[in-house]
């Protein structure tokens, strides 16, 4: 706040000078971090209301916090999804898959391999479990850390390294940046890097669905900080108005790369609440709980799937680490906020659960470990033979000019012979497979 | 007289006799009807925007579809241009061929990034997992007294985009046959209404009375399904005098100019931006040796910057006198001033007057 004693009054007028506010986040580089003062309430404790309640029958849902997994490694009450063994170890799996696979890529993109990784550390559970209470043909329109998605769809590891190293194997044929993949087979949508504009496709693909007569859902995922982008308000309001069968997942992860929350507008309520102004369901659920983050998906998808109405779930998670490889947080924020978020880490948590009910070790954890990390380096080694961004021209020059339209047209063919000439007084010696691909 | 190139047009008027019972209609008919055979024609066609449902659109161009082809189909929309446009790529992902109006081209620009990031974009950086075949219908251009945002132009902002195409219709035959072609085109296409000559042709003398389509060879329009391809320009008249490249209104103000002067001149209607017709633009710059460019745009940057580069880069050696632009002016369309700021026919017979005397 600032001072009033520092502002001067505005002459001839007796009313108070005004103040601006602007957003400061709690804890700086250096600073102790507590925080004591988030409600995270009791596991167990937000009843679960039918999936056809009204919004404002069910506003408690959109400032509470969902949570099924308790201290004692336990769930408990009405949101527990009650899966059983065999698929919370595929849970668990995925979840560890995603993050060897993280740990991996981003090791790569610092040997030079790639330009560019974003890892999703601390929010594996908001894209791995929400997907699996998904039917794999429902439609995601995700942003760029759910990487989870795909592995928990079984997308194949190979095709992700490809695309993150533009390589020949790069079914996008080297055109987008690193982790922006797209698989029409898997029902993923390609992902834009321009922020939120998924929200209101997702929409649109869910009214398409709706008008079809289909019964496949759509889905979207977005950061918090991007919630603020007009996209996302054209999305709940179109899909309040079509009652869109839609579920918008708002990723609420503390940090959009160095702008906390507040920036979004948490300092004065809550991401999930923004659902009640349009009259759509609102959740707020525990994004380091896999087992909350599963039923709070496959509550909306219910709902969505018997046309009582599009919800707006609430993940409250963390980024444990930078934006990208190109973020350093330490430029930001405490480096303890991490050890100290009070909602855990989503793979010890889903870990020490599936150990609880008597389903799983830590020997069988360390092998899984092992595992996963094994198949990633195989893996990589087995992309990298496809190349890797930097060594060599992967793709023919012609594909930079496809697909631009769905047939070329004269001035793009012209230029195509353009490039086509620059390449052999640019790389003279360099003979791969030009027009191999064409 | 109009010389069509485009055999099927030439075949609907092959029996000039029997010219007094051929149908006429204007260009809001002749949309609507291209709208009504599409929904007919494709069941994933799907009709929207704001007020074109029960109401039919504020210019009537979606008047009696909704109930033609029920609500699922032909709906209101919220007053979102970035909702309307994102929707339209979600469901072109899904499948369908979503025709989105936009109730005048002066709101289209919060739907700018849903346009040129996304749909324009999907197919490239999908490799064709994903397209976009949207068609974006919007009214544009002045001449109604709709003040600074009723009455722009603002088609060189898509044609500046990668992987839109940018279309403009002249007549109500074009507006039919080139709105089709949009609808099935499996790119996202821009079509842009000139609103002025929604109900007639006009000559640029805003002080006469409207000349209505029926008395224009192009208001005869077929009825049921036909094409007119995207990116093949028209031949508006044929002569040696000078080219003259236009879109829209424009056409019709040069054609009423030249014919008053009794300037042979060879005008080509372009129909089509991006694509855009090079070929026939080449052709008649080497037969005349002299080009004027008329669109009602503003100047800089406008889209006859682009096609007067293209001329001098392309016809360079057959140019006789520089190439002339007759444009808008550089300032925002202004309401009571608007037939000061129209290109009319002080400006384009200045224009054309200079070329020749060249």
């Amino acid at each position: 706040m600032a001072d009033p004693a520092d502002t001067p009054q505005p002459s001839g007028d007796n009313r108070p000078a005004l103040a601006l506010h602007v957003p400061e986040p709690k804890f700086r580089p250096g600073d102790q971090a507590d925080f004591s003062d988030i409600d995270i309430g009791e596991a167990g404790a937000q009843p679960r209301p039918d999936e056809s309640t009204r919004p404002e029958d069910m506003k408690d849902l959109a400032y509470g916090l969902v949570r099924v997994l308790g201290d004692d490694n336990r769930a408990h009450g009405p949101w527990d999804p009650k899966l059983d063994p065999e698929t919370l170890r595929a849970m668990l799996g995925h979840m560890a898959m995603v993050r060897a696979f993280d740990e991996r890529m981003f090791r790569g993109q610092r040997q030079g391999k790639t330009s560019f990784y974003m890892k999703c550390t601390g929010e594996e559970a908001t894209s791995v479990a929400a997907s699996m209470a998904l039917a794999s043909d429902d439609m995601v329109f995700p942003s760029y850390r759910q990487q989870g998605v795909l592995i928990a769809r079984g997308y194949p590891l190979i095709e992700m390294i490809n695309q993150i190293y533009s390589n020949k194997g790069d079914k996008l044929k080297g055109r987008q940046l690193p982790i922006m993949y797209s698989s029409r087979e898997h029902s993923f949508f390609s992902i834009s890097g321009n922020l939120a504009t998924q929200t209101p496709q997702a929409v649109g693909w869910a009214m398409a669905s709706a008008i079809k007569g289909d019964s496949r859902i759509a889905a979207t995922w977005v950061g918090e900080g991007s919630t603020a982008e007009g996209d996302f308000h054209s999305a709940c309001t179109f899909a309040t108005v079509y009652n869109a069968p839609v579920i918008l997942n708002v990723i609420n992860n503390q940090w959009a790369i160095s702008s906390f929350s507040g920036f979004a507008g948490a300092e004065r309520t809550t991401f999930a609440a923004r659902a009640l102004g349009y009259g759509l369901a609102g959740l707020r659920v525990d994004g380091n709980d896999a087992l909350a983050c599963y039923a709070a998906q496959q509550w909306a998808a219910n709902r969505a799937r018997a046309n009582a109405g599009p919800t707006l779930i609430e993940f409250f998670t963390y980024r444990a680490e930078g934006h990208s490889t190109s973020d350093d947080p330490s430029g930001y924020r405490s480096a303890q906020e991490r050890e100290e978020w009070p909602l855990g880490d989503p793979v010890m948590r889903l870990k020490d659960h599936l150990i609880a009910i008597g389903e799983w070790d830590e020997d069988r954890q360390a092998a899984m470990d092992k595992e996963c990390a094994e198949l990633v380096k195989a893996t990589t080694k087995e992309a990298e033979k496809n190349g890797i961004l930097g060594h060599g021209l992967h793709h023919p020059f012609h594909t930079m000019f496809e697909d631009v339209f769905e047939e070329l047209p004269w001035h793009l063919e012209e230029q195509a012979e353009q490039a086509t000439r620059e390449r052999k007084i640019k790389w003279p010696d360099h003979h791969p497979m030009e027009d191999a691909g064409k | 007289m109009n010389a069509q190139t485009e055999t099927s047009q030439a075949e609907t008027k092959a029996g000039g006799e029997e010219q007094a019972t051929e149908r006429r209609i204007n260009m809001i008919e002749a949309i609507n009807e291209a709208l009504d055979v599409m929904l007919e024609r494709d069941p994933d066609v799907i009709v929207m925007g704001e007020d074109v449902g029960y109401f039919g659109g504020v210019f009537r161009c979606t008047a009696g579809l909704q109930e033609k082809y029920g609500k699922t189909r032909v709906f209101d929309t919220p007053i979102s241009e970035c909702g309307i446009i994102g929707v339209a790529v979600g469901m072109g992902a899904y499948g369908l061929r979503p025709v989105p109006e936009i109730q005048f081209a002066d709101y289209i620009y919060p739907g700018l990034d849903q346009l040129i990031s996304e749909a324009a974009r999907l197919r490239y950086r999908s490799a064709t997992d994903y397209i976009a075949p949207m068609t974006v219908r919007s009214p544009f251009g002045g001449g109604i007294f709709g003040g600074q945002t009723h009455s722009q132009s603002p088609e060189a902002i898509f044609t500046h985009v990668a992987g839109l195409k940018t279309v403009i219709p002249a007549t109500p035959y074009d507006a039919k046959g080139l709105l089709i072609s949009c609808i099935e085109d499996n790119d996202p296409t821009i079509f842009f209404e000139p609103k002025r000559i929604y109900n007639g042709p006009f000559s640029g003398y805003y002080d006469k009375p409207v000349e209505p389509w029926k008395n224009h060879p192009d208001s005869v329009v077929p009825e049921g399904y036909y094409k007119i391809p995207l990116g093949k320009a028209r031949h508006v008249t044929e002569g040696d005098a000078l080219t003259v490249l236009a879109y829209g209104t424009m056409v019709h103000v040069a054609e009423a100019v030249c014919r008053e002067k009794g300037v042979e001149a060879d005008i080509l209607d372009l129909r089509t931006l991006v694509p855009l017709d090079i070929e026939a633009i080449e052709a008649s710059v080497e037969k005349t040796g002299r080009c004027l460019i008329v669109h009602e745009a503003t100047r800089t940057s406008g889209f006859g910057a682009e096609l007067s580069a293209l001329v001098t880069e392309r016809c360079f050696y057959h140019l006789e006198a520089p190439v002339e632009r007759v444009t808008g002016f550089d300032t925002p369309y202004p309401h009571s001033l608007e037939w000061a700021y129209f290109p009319g026919p002080v400006r384009i017979g200045e224009a054309i007057d200079k070329i020749l005397s060249e």
